[in-house]
């Protein structure tokens, strides 16, 4: 990893993640967002101005409360979080490493992959429904608003035919496709490398602007 | 069994037949021609570079653009300085032949070959279709590296001229690389803004279109020259700066129109290109000078290889995705040299460069050399060390979606984080773009278009295009898949019989709305002028479409007060599509077909008078029947007769039958158009269901 000191291990399960440097800003960052609270909850995320633009932003702060995210057992959604779910979430973002080998690899994108599909099934159950994978299209065009649902709906609709075309091939009339699977969805994402793409660089670290 | 055009690249080729061409004028006792460099800067480099810079995929180029500078700049700079000083400790070791050359005129040499070639490297790299990162890196360099070049080449120009070069002068002389750089990126911006804001205008002439796309293009290039800054930067940044508004604006023939002539010229261009090299090579006067000659090959070669290892060592600390050993290999054989070296060379004064000759030779040499070995031998290497090629994906809604979502989700963590990368600043620029500039650069409603549905729009013309040309052979495509809209909604209901339930006044609603919008298009083609086109299909098509869409979804609401049964409201072409998809056999003409109301309609032709037949029956009197389960399901239809031939615009003769082909997919491309005997006062619906 790019920055000088040892990663550290003590807090995880997994393999190393984040470097020392990296959680000392990023508690910084907790404690600025909690207002020097042990905990955070989904209210302390408004107080980012810039996430106000984003149009998924509702998924995004709902994804750091997801158990399903945060390793726990249960299912659901947790009230508040500490600073090690705080890691945890970050965790999914960590840049990829040069000496992964390919099963690594593999489990690295498959994880990332996986916060990815908790994020578009917002009702836990495994599969991506039509009305669900609508309601992602909603999201993302909500920034515009003299856009008709009707668009939004047809493109989800049209994209979710595609996806049934690709996972299952040709259908006849009277089979119904329930909803993207976990594996469809890594089909689907076959020809993005996700593992390049889903990453937040921490390099450099003086040049971090605070919030305020 | 491998053909020529397998082992030996098209510039190779084309060199070889610049030589014999050269050697039979020769032979014949004329001068030949020599490519003179006003002909070449002024008229033949040009479409190259705008071709390469309006269809530059910027998504990459933009993601590597740290590692594209840092090669063109610095890898140049240690090109030019590393070769120049070695040259001049071989002339000065080299005898009395060449003692005579100074430092100065030396550095001059290593900056003129030091430049790899964008032409060059177009030529040799389009046909190895190597994967997109190392394609992006080595051409981006060759675009890139312009700027140092001509900052090089008049510094060391001057120099020349010089009795003393002072330490003032050389930090000028760095000073003037940005101005050059800068200064021909934000020409290009001006000229690209200028561009994009009058396309907005141009929707009522639509055939000279393209012509602002060329012509301010190449005003960039002349203004930035004129200056003596970088005019490929330009032209690249011109591109760049005024496609995504002209797309917005322009027609989709338009759009055709400006790719099939950038391609053209380009082609044309790099041709020509070659064929000069080859013509100027035998009627050259030339100086060969073992010594220099070779010694300058191979400090090329080894300048080239150290530069790429040790910029990369570098350069791999910063980048996620590293460059491996192979890709470095790569990008350092892929260092060609072209006609613009030589070129540059053949500017040189006489007067101040009496060794011009002998340089000119060298550098023949060179750009001989790496086209031939290196270009020949690029393929079997990059299949020998299997390199990643290129993957022919087409892009689908699917990734749009997740591409598109995955960028906001990076920023929001950005965001989340404090941490301003560069999520951040894209996303900022986008909502200043969309904010702002959008406004003023984009006509009427599309301004406010997001990406995601010009996309999605974009991708449905293109399904429905297909489906037209291809099903005027009468076949369905094999790719299209028999999934349809009830295998992933079960709940939508099967469609009702709308039309029998239709009471009086909906029939003379939907009669109004139909006479209303053909009289619309009645008065816009009442005036035959030049300059109007013959209406596009397509085009006409789908706006009539959407019109048509818009219309019957406010019937609809209406509609919905009196049906029990939810309407089927008309489907976008994807969904119809994926329809019939599933069910092949359903649009096959019935045997009573004849006596369904059929629009037949064609698309505007100058010569006829203007009026539209709104039923073409056959027999007439029809009466009665009700229409066929299948028919339900179109709603309102219209039949369309097809062009003979895709290419032809006004073909429609009466009387041809219906064929299936017909029938199936052309009911989403209807045009009305002028039709000899008005005949509106029938109903559109038959009565008595």
């Amino acid at each position: 990893s790019p920055g000088t000191s040892t990663p550290v291990t003590s807090l995880f399960s997994s393999t190393p993640t984040v470097t020392s440097e990296q959680i000392e800003h990023l508690h910084r960052r907790f404690k600025q967002l909690s207002r020097d609270q042990l905990t955070i909850r989904k209210e302390n995320f408004d107080s980012i101005p810039d996430l106000e633009f984003n149009p998924i932003r509702g998924k995004i702060v709902h994804a750091f409360f997801d158990k399903r995210n945060l390793r726990q057992e249960s299912d659901g959604l947790a009230d508040e979080i500490n600073f090690e779910d705080f890691l945890t979430i970050m965790s999914y973002f960590r840049p990829i490493e040069m000496n992964m080998d390919e099963e690594q690899l593999d489990r690295f994108r498959k994880e990332k992959l996986k916060f990815l599909f908790h994020m578009y099934d917002s009702d836990h159950d495994g599969k991506i429904t039509l009305q669900e994978y609508r309601n992602v299209v909603e999201e993302l065009l909500s920034g515009n608003p003299h856009l008709e649902k009707e668009s939004a709906r047809s493109i989800a609709d049209g994209a979710m035919m595609e996806a049934a075309s690709i996972c299952v091939g040709q259908m006849g009339p009277d089979q119904v496709y329930e909803g993207i699977t976990f594996e469809d969805f890594l089909k689907m994402w076959q020809g993005i490398d996700i593992e390049t793409k889903m990453h937040v660089r921490f390099l450099n670290m003086e040049t971090i602007a605070h919030c305020y | 069994i491998p053909s020529v055009s397998n082992i030996v690249p098209e510039s190779c080729l084309l060199i070889v037949v610049g030589l014999l061409v050269g050697g039979l004028i020769k032979g014949v006792g004329e001068k030949p021609p020599i490519l003179k460099s006003n002909i070449f800067f002024l008229f033949l480099l040009p479409p190259i570079i705008l071709d390469a810079g309006y269809f530059l995929p910027l998504r990459q180029f933009t993601e590597n653009l740290g590692t594209i500078l840092i090669f063109a700049v610095v890898g140049t700079l240690w090109n030019a300085f590393f070769l120049g000083g070695l040259m001049y400790a071989v002339c000065q070791l080299g005898g009395p032949g060449l003692n005579h050359i100074g430092l100065l005129a030396n550095l001059l040499f290593g900056s003129i070959i030091s430049a790899v070639d964008p032409v060059a490297v177009l030529a040799v790299f389009e046909e190895i279709h190597i994967n997109e990162l190392l394609h992006i890196l080595v051409f981006g360099e060759s675009l890139l590296n312009d700027a140092v070049t001509v900052v090089l080449y008049h510094l060391f120009e001057e120099f020349a001229n010089f009795e003393q070069v002072t330490i003032i002068d050389i930090i000028l002389g760095f000073l003037s690389f940005f101005v050059v750089s800068l200064g021909g990126v934000f020409v290009g911006v001006i000229y690209g803004v200028i561009a994009a804001f009058t396309s907005r205008f141009t929707s009522h002439i639509r055939v000279i279109e393209p012509l602002f796309v060329f012509l301010y293009s190449y005003m960039a290039y002349l203004s930035a020259e004129l200056f003596h800054l970088s005019g490929i930067m330009a032209l690249i940044a011109s591109g760049v700066v005024m496609r995504p508004y002209v797309e917005a604006n322009i027609s989709h023939k338009s759009h055709t129109t400006i790719k099939y002539f950038l391609k053209m010229w380009s082609s044309v261009s790099e041709t020509l290109i070659f064929i000069f090299l080859g013509v100027s090579t035998v009627a050259g006067n030339h100086y060969w000078n073992w010594t220099f000659v070779i010694s300058t090959l191979l400090f090329c070669l080894i300048a080239r290889v150290l530069g790429v290892l040790v910029l990369t060592w570098f350069i791999n600390k910063f980048r996620i995705v590293k460059l491996t050993p192979k890709d470095q290999f790569i990008i350092a054989y892929g260092g060609l040299r072209g006609a613009i070296a030589f070129s540059l060379c053949y500017l040189l004064d006489y007067k101040h460069f009496g060794m011009r000759d002998m340089f000119l030779t060298a550098i023949i040499t060179v750009i001989f050399f790496t086209v031939f070995v290196q270009g020949m031998t690029i393929r079997p290497l990059v299949d020998l060390l299997a390199v990643k090629k290129k993957q022919e994906t087409k892009r689908s809604i699917n990734e749009e979606i997740h591409t598109q979502f995955l960028d906001h989700l990076l920023t929001g963590i950005e965001d989340i984080c404090g941490h301003y990368g560069h999520h951040h600043w894209k996303d900022k620029l986008n909502r200043f773009n969309k904010k702002y500039v959008k406004k003023c650069l984009i006509a009427g409603e599309r301004s406010k278009e997001p990406q995601l549905i010009a996309f999605y729009h974009k991708m449905e013309m293109k399904q429905a295009i297909e489906l037209v040309e291809s099903g005027g052979i009468g076949k369905i495509p094999s790719a299209v898949s028999t999934v349809s809209i009830q295998n992933i909604n079960p709940k939508t209901l099967p469609v009702a019989r709308i039309l029998p339930a239709l009471s009086k006044d909906k029939e003379e609603e939907i009669r109004k709305i139909l006479r209303n919008n053909l009289q619309k298009t009645r008065q816009r083609l009442r005036s035959y002028n030049r300059h109007t086109l013959v209406a596009d299909p397509y085009e006409e098509a789908w706006n009539q479409m959407l019109l048509r869409r818009q219309k019957a979804r406010q019937l609809e609401q209406k509609m919905n007060n009196y049906l029990t049964v939810p309407a089927h409201k008309l489907d976008s072409p994807t969904m119809s599509r994926a329809r019939i998809g599933s069910d092949p056999l359903a649009y096959e003409p019935k045997a009573d077909s004849e006596n369904l109301p059929i629009i037949t309609i064609d698309p505007a032709s100058p010569q006829s008078p203007e009026s539209v037949d709104l039923m073409n029956e056959e027999p007439k009197g029809c009466s009665g029947l009700p229409p066929s389960p299948e028919e339900d399901e179109e709603g309102l239809v219209m039949r369309v007769k097809e062009p003979s031939s895709p290419g032809t615009d006004d073909v429609f003769t009466p009387g041809t039958g219906d064929s299936p082909s017909n029938q199936r997919m052309l009911r989403c491309l209807s045009d009305p158009g002028p039709r000899p005997e008005p005949e509106e006062g029938e109903p559109f619906i038959p009565k008595g269901q």
